[in-house]
């Protein structure tokens, strides 16, 4: 009961509703713009969190978060765009739904299921994030070391693109981490004589760098590209029909965004593709998929949604991202000094809840947002590349310098995006280089102080049931990708 | 389908040394031996003093692992090549000139002069002409960009001959 008072806080305060709304509406325009999303739009927006409360940048970021989720589907649905990856799966139905003058249908399913996944998903967070947390009491330094292994592999074995590759991505981000003074001994590490390279490589010049400049950079790539758009009168509300055909499939694809999103790789993505073939496999009509299925929006727009909360839950438990922009979240709390794990929920019960309160607020607006304003929000995609990159170009540069003032970051940024860019292209995903890049630190600390308590015995490792455990997932993860080439021949 | 195929087997049939795979396995593996070499002058620690694993240990390892895993990659695309990649346009590196532009601005006159003439550089090989919206991206939303920062943020921009003209 009290806990339920403490998620309701950030409706009796006015500074906390303003930034929901701000979020909510900031993460939709960022969701709608294909090429940006809720990782980018979170990571420019991170510096600026610097002048709020802790409470408040959170919130503001998970708003972004939840809205800019949704927003993708908007673009998937009007110009067979997805405006975040997560919405890639909505287009597969949502756009032939709509070429056959039935967009407002679309997009009410999409905005209907995508509020039932959302809320599910944060059900979810406050019943599995307090009991993870508990159970992360029983972890000393072997196991954390352990579980980062695991979210690491984990990572390469269901995240987006090769296995191999995107272990090389995250084994990158975690040798970024190691840039700088030496935790344990202080000593120099690749800084090469430069000082400012001392106090390590920051977040956000990595992630500004490997999200907006190397997507400005693909963009410069895109400028003959045309969109077909889909007039769209008024968003309706699934029918009494619609709700009969779609209410399991949006129950089930709840549940598995849930699933993947606690699994600590690229929730929303994964989620929607699984959530989409899974509604296609228990469907009457499997045959209608591909040409406009409603249940094929529900199963995607649902999934994507329920990885949100489920992202959360590995992210405030224990500290280890459970997708890409929940690592953006991880570094805000951070730089405010919140340190997550289990021992921030029996201290600051308030903070937790009152981030759980706002994501459940967050779903809501987004639904009435969505379903007032979806025309409007399709608007911001005629904004022009030529006029809204150079902007995002700004506003980058000015927020990856307001942090540290220093005019190194920028030119870090400027490197990693040209490196993004690179990486993408040859097929690299950027995203385990930021997880690495995050989890390099407690990666690095563990594996040593386990070392310092096993004498240097690294058999030790075997002898504790929780961390063997997690090595055997991960062999299990490494190898998951080996069974599936068989299938697909999917390595490289 | 055939596209793709034709596109494959002209990776395929280039020399070694111009193929894509090859490209990127040198790159990898030539810069992590630069930086696993580097390792080597790391400053180590007193055997008397050091607990667990010296400092350098770590890095070598995620450097071993990296070229290991790509000499993996590399091995694997004999069997399956990769498809080659469309040549990059002309606006990519335009706007890859416009960030040496920015950083040679950046360092020896002025950061908002810098971001100026990135936004109208990149606007315009981008292919936009009317003068407002050239002035928009170029004037207008920097000026707005400084005004949020300095006066709400608070935040110091570096010293250049426009931002003095604001200090001082």
């Amino acid at each position: 009961m009290e806990n339920l008072l403490l998620m309701m806080a950030p409706l009796f305060s006015s500074k906390l509703l303003l930034v929901l709304l701000f979020g909510t509406l900031f993460g939709l325009v960022l969701g709608v713009l294909p090429g940006l999303g809720p990782t980018t739009g979170g990571a420019l927006i991170l510096p600026f969190t610097m002048t709020l409360d802790p409470l408040s940048a959170i919130i503001l970021l998970t708003s972004i978060y939840c809205a800019g989720t949704y927003g993708g589907a908007i673009t998937a649905v009007l110009i067979n765009t997805p405006g975040t990856p997560a919405a890639a799966a909505t287009c597969l139905d949502g756009y032939p739904l709509a070429q056959k003058g039935e967009a407002g249908r679309a997009l009410g399913m999409a905005t209907v299921s995508s509020t039932v996944g959302g809320i599910f998903s944060v059900i979810v967070l406050v019943f599995f994030a307090p009991i993870l947390a508990n159970l992360a009491y029983e972890f000393g330094q072997p196991e954390y070391f352990a579980l980062a292994i695991f979210g690491l592999t984990m990572l390469a074995s269901i995240g987006d693109g090769s296995p191999i590759k995107n272990l090389i991505a995250g084994a990158f981000g975690i040798l970024i981490s190691t840039v700088g003074k030496d935790f344990m001994t202080s000593i120099d590490r690749f800084t090469y004589g430069i000082n400012e390279l001392s106090i390590g490589i920051g977040f956000i010049p990595v992630v500004v760098g490997l999200f907006a400049i190397s997507e400005m950079l693909t963009q410069s790539t895109l400028l003959d590209q045309v969109f077909k758009r889909v007039a769209l009168k008024a968003v309706k509300l699934p029918t009494k029909d619609d709700y009969k055909k779609t209410w399991k499939t949006i129950l089930r694809s709840s549940g598995i965004g849930s699933f993947i999103g606690v699994l600590p790789a690229e929730g929303g993505t994964v989620a929607s593709l699984i959530g989409y073939s899974e509604a296609k496999r228990f469907s009457k009509n499997p045959e209608e998929f591909g040409k406009g299925s409603v249940e094929g929006i529900a199963g995607a727009e649902a999934a994507n949604n329920a990885a949100t909360g489920g992202a959360m839950v590995p992210t405030l438990a224990l500290g280890i991202p459970g997708s890409a922009t929940t690592a953006v979240i991880l570094t805000g709390l951070i730089i405010h000094g919140v340190r997550p794990g289990p021992d921030l929920f029996k201290e600051q019960p308030e903070f937790l809840y009152g981030i759980f309160g706002a994501m459940l607020v967050a779903n809501i607006l987004f639904f009435i947002f969505g379903f007032f304003g979806a025309k409007i929000f399709a608007r911001i995609t005629l904004v022009p590349n030529k006029i809204l990159w150079p902007m995002i170009f700004a506003v980058s540069v000015c927020g990856t310098y307001s942090l540290s003032q220093s005019i190194i970051d920028v030119w870090i940024m400027l490197f990693f995006g040209v490196l993004g860019f690179f990486m993408r292209r040859y097929g690299f995903s950027v995203v385990p280089v930021i997880i690495g890049l995050i989890l390099g630190e407690l990666v690095e600390g563990t594996l040593r102080q386990s070392i310092v308590i096993f004498d240097g015995n690294w058999l030790m490792f075997l002898t504790r049931p929780i961390a063997l455990t997690f090595f055997i997932l991960s062999l299990i993860a490494l190898a998951f990708p080996l069974i599936r080439s068989k299938k697909n021949k999917k390595i490289i | 389908m055939n596209n793709v195929r034709d596109k494959k087997r002209a990776n395929k049939s280039l020399p070694f040394f111009f193929r894509t795979e090859f490209k990127v396995f040198f790159i990898i593996v030539l810069v992590s031996s630069i930086l696993l070499i580097s390792t080597f002058s790391f400053d180590t620690v007193p055997p008397i003093l050091n607990r667990g694993i010296q400092p350098a240990t770590f890095p070598k390892g995620l450097l071993v692992l990296i070229i290991a895993l790509t000499s993996i990659i590399y091995y694997l695309s004999f069997k399956k090549p990769w498809k080659k990649e469309k040549n990059l346009p002309r606006p990519f590196f335009l706007t890859i000139l416009s960030f040496i532009i920015f950083i040679i601005i950046s360092k020896t006159l002025d950061f908002f002069l810098a971001i100026s003439v990135l936004s109208i550089f990149v606007s315009y090989n981008w292919g936009e002409r009317r003068i407002f919206h050239l002035l928009l991206v170029s004037i207008i939303f920097p000026l707005a960009v400084f005004i949020f920062f300095e006066m709400i943020l608070g935040l110091r921009f570096p010293p250049g001959i426009i931002t003095n003209l604001y200090y001082y």
